[in-house]
């Protein structure tokens, strides 16, 4: 039950490095307006997008209800169509069961569509170990192959990367070049087409992953923009897809009504450039397809969350879009959170997967402002969960020592009206007293937290509860 | 225990089902059902409207489209289109009754009926149907109907007949149920959904068109 290679316990220094990293920051403003808008639009020309979410939302906890039987008939169904179903209960079996299939077909190189649940299991670097190489295909994931990072974003892995930074990894990477850094983004694109054309035309597996599973028929989903998941899943000899078990639904009505809202929420697109539906491996007179289909269904973790507080989470479509509406998010960006999920979602599913002893400041990291639940299509209660993780870590003595004693000696006046209202209009008369001149602090003993980065507002001279029963 | 038995043994204990004949009958009535669910009012209009919306939403993603009075005129479409791009008369081509009943070479087109190879620049493919809600072409893969052929060339011409336009994608479902090929085969090895032109926003959230898959995407709409 791990997400590979967590580094989530460094949250602060990792956010701290991000938050000082001009470059990033500059990226990462991109962000901002860009996949929002374009969902707000989305949103507003189908008048229907939000009973659809709440439709959708049904679907899934239908499912979720009666997983065990869904994922039965989807076994069922893909044997019927002569795929292979694997069953993989944590991320060690997973990978054994992924590198036994392409040392089977002694497979030499890989190609992959991007798929999330490959980051959490650590497919690649396992491939590479045992002499497969492996190909990101999606340029995002492209991108950041070459430049050995994780994925920043779950639905744009290289949006903290700037065509600068592109064009020098594409003159690292592709000997063609002979060094020429390439500045003009079409000609960067027309130059992975070209590089991975032939990644494509070589690879002996394709590799995806599965925005949805149908139980009715079979069928693997993905949805996609470039074509690179159905280039990977149609020219190699076998196709894998690595699934995590909460991505089947009953029928393909019902994965229709989850479409409508996905893409709205992901890019704002009214609906993704490839939405391709895989059964079972070519047929007989099929001019194209793989020989072989496997479907690994993998658990690692997921459920050991049904029945409990974090339940909701496994309703989860992997949009990205509470990612783009997270104001921590926007400043941090993902490799902060130290996960391949990162943002809000991340900070729900990363300690739900990883645990929270590796992963309790993910839960610390939001203002519970709110957003990424509103716009969620899913309407995951992502702060209520938050909270809970919260407790858990005061719980579990995992949060800070002082912060503990803090919220020790705060209960201890909150809890004691009389001694409360003294010490509160003592602070904010010495306070008010103090900072009447300027207005503001911009340093306080105690308070450096605060004050390294902004000033400090200094109160009005006279608590809440004392101006109110001067009113009364 | 196997990972299959010890997966499925997790996720009941978390289920509290004191009827389980019930709950089977419920799983299996709803795979069988089909139910749909709410679908947008955009696409309660008739035919006509459909066709007119199919065209709206597919050129707002990028295809081009163009109709026709007779399916007899599909080649000389299809070789004024290149022509107009400056590109070869020559495509790989879905080897589909429909597109070898059509005389090719009397509007100068060179066609191969067989899956695309990686040096094919245009690919002509017949598709299922297609969909107005969202100008969504679907293509049922098959020994008439490669699946490369939607993303390996290029320019990617589909052959589409205005009957084929459809409201919504539930009704895709239905005409492909209804076109099934047998238990357990029900459906094609692969159903392409596509949406306009390949694309990404992966460099700086810029929108660029063609990068794995087609850059072009035309539609020739038969009246019919």
């Amino acid at each position: 039950m791990t997400i590979h290679h967590v580094t989530s316990s460094r949250f602060k220094e990792q956010a701290h490095v991000a938050l000082g990293d001009a470059v990033l920051q500059g990226n990462l403003a991109r962000l901002k307006g860009n996949f929002l808008t374009r969902r707000a639009n989305a949103r507003a020309s189908l008048p229907e997008f939000d009973d659809l979410r709440d439709e959708g939302i049904a679907i899934k906890k239908h499912t979720i209800a009666h997983l065990d039987l869904y994922l039965e008939a989807f076994e069922a169904a893909v044997t019927a169509t002569g795929g292979t179903v694997h069953w993989a209960a944590d991320a060690a079996e997973a990978r054994a069961i992924t590198l036994a299939i392409c040392q089977d077909l002694g497979a030499r190189t890989v190609t992959k569509g991007k798929t999330m649940v490959g980051e959490e299991i650590g497919i690649n670097p396992y491939l590479e170990a045992h002499g497969i190489t492996p190909v990101e295909t999606d340029l995002g994931e492209y991108i950041i192959q070459l430049a050995d990072e994780p994925p920043s974003h779950i639905i744009a892995p290289a949006i903290h990367k700037n065509r600068e930074q592109v064009g020098k990894l594409f003159a690292q990477h592709h000997p063609h070049l002979k060094g020429r850094i390439i500045e003009d983004v079409d000609e960067m694109l027309v130059d992975a087409r070209t590089v991975l054309r032939e990644r494509f035309l070589a690879a002996d597996v394709g590799i995806t992953g599965a925005n949805f599973l149908i139980a009715e028929t079979g069928q693997t989903v993905i949805v996609t923009n470039e074509g690179n998941g159905d280039l990977t899943q149609l020219l190699p000899r076998a196709h894998i897809v690595l699934t995590g078990i909460e991505k089947v639904v009953p029928t393909l009505e019902d994965a229709t009504t989850l479409m409508r809202v996905l893409a709205r929420s992901a890019t704002g697109q009214e609906m993704s450039a490839y939405t391709t539906f895989s059964a079972g491996p070519a047929r007989p007179g099929d001019p194209d397809g793989p020989a072989a289909f496997h479907v690994v269904l993998i658990d690692n973790g997921r459920s050991a969350l049904l029945g409990g507080q974090t339940e909701d989470i496994l309703r989860c479509i992997r949009c990205g879009c509470c990612l783009n509406a997270c104001p921590v998010y926007g400043k941090v960006g993902g490799h902060a959170y130290g996960s391949n999920y990162s943002g809000p979602m991340g900070a729900i599913l990363t300690p739900a997967l990883a645990g929270l002893k590796e992963a309790h400041h993910l839960p610390n990291a939001s203002s519970l402002c709110g957003r990424c639940e509103e716009v969620c299509p899913m309407r995951i209660p992502i702060p209520k969960m938050l909270r809970h993780f919260r407790e858990e870590e005061m719980k579990m003595g995992l949060a800070p020592a002082a912060a503990r004693r803090g919220l020790k000696l705060w209960a201890m006046l909150a809890s004691r009206p009389a001694l409360w209202r003294r010490a509160t209009s003592l602070t904010t008369s010495v306070l008010g007293a103090l900072g009447r001149k300027r207005g503001r602090f911009a340093s306080l003993p105690l308070a450096g937290a605060w004050t390294d980065t902004r000033d400090l507002p200094a109160p009005q001279g006279a608590s809440f509860q004392s101006q109110w029963a001067r009113r009364t | 225990m196997s990972a299959r038995e010890t997966i499925l043994a997790r996720v009941r204990k978390s289920r509290e089902r004191p009827d389980d004949d019930a709950a089977r009958k419920a799983v299996a009535a709803r795979l069988a059902g089909h139910e749909r669910h709410l679908m947008p009012a955009r696409i309660a209009i008739d035919h006509d409207a459909l066709v007119a919306l199919f065209a709206e939403k597919a050129g707002a993603v990028d295809a081009t489209i163009e109709t026709i009075d007779d399916e007899a005129g599909v080649p000389d479409a299809v070789a004024r289109y290149l022509r107009g791009r400056n590109l070869p008369a020559e495509a790989a081509i879905a080897a589909h009754p429909d597109l070898d009943a059509l005389d090719w070479s009397a509007s100068t087109m060179t066609v191969h009926a067989r899956a695309p190879e990686a040096t094919d620049r245009i690919g002509i493919n017949r598709p299922f149907c297609a969909v107005a809600e969202t100008g969504t072409m679907v293509f049922a893969s098959g020994p008439q109907s490669p699946a490369t052929m939607n993303f390996l060339p290029e320019t990617h011409i589909a052959i589409l007949r205005q009957s084929e336009i459809v409201g919504g994608y539930e009704d895709a479902w239905d005409r492909l149920r209804a076109a099934g090929r047998g238990i357990g085969q029900a459906l094609p090895r692969t159903v392409n959904m596509v949406t306009g032109t390949s694309r990404t926003g992966d460099i700086e959230q810029i929108l660029q068109k063609g990068v794995h898959g087609p850059k072009f995407v035309h539609i020739v709409v038969v009246k019919d």
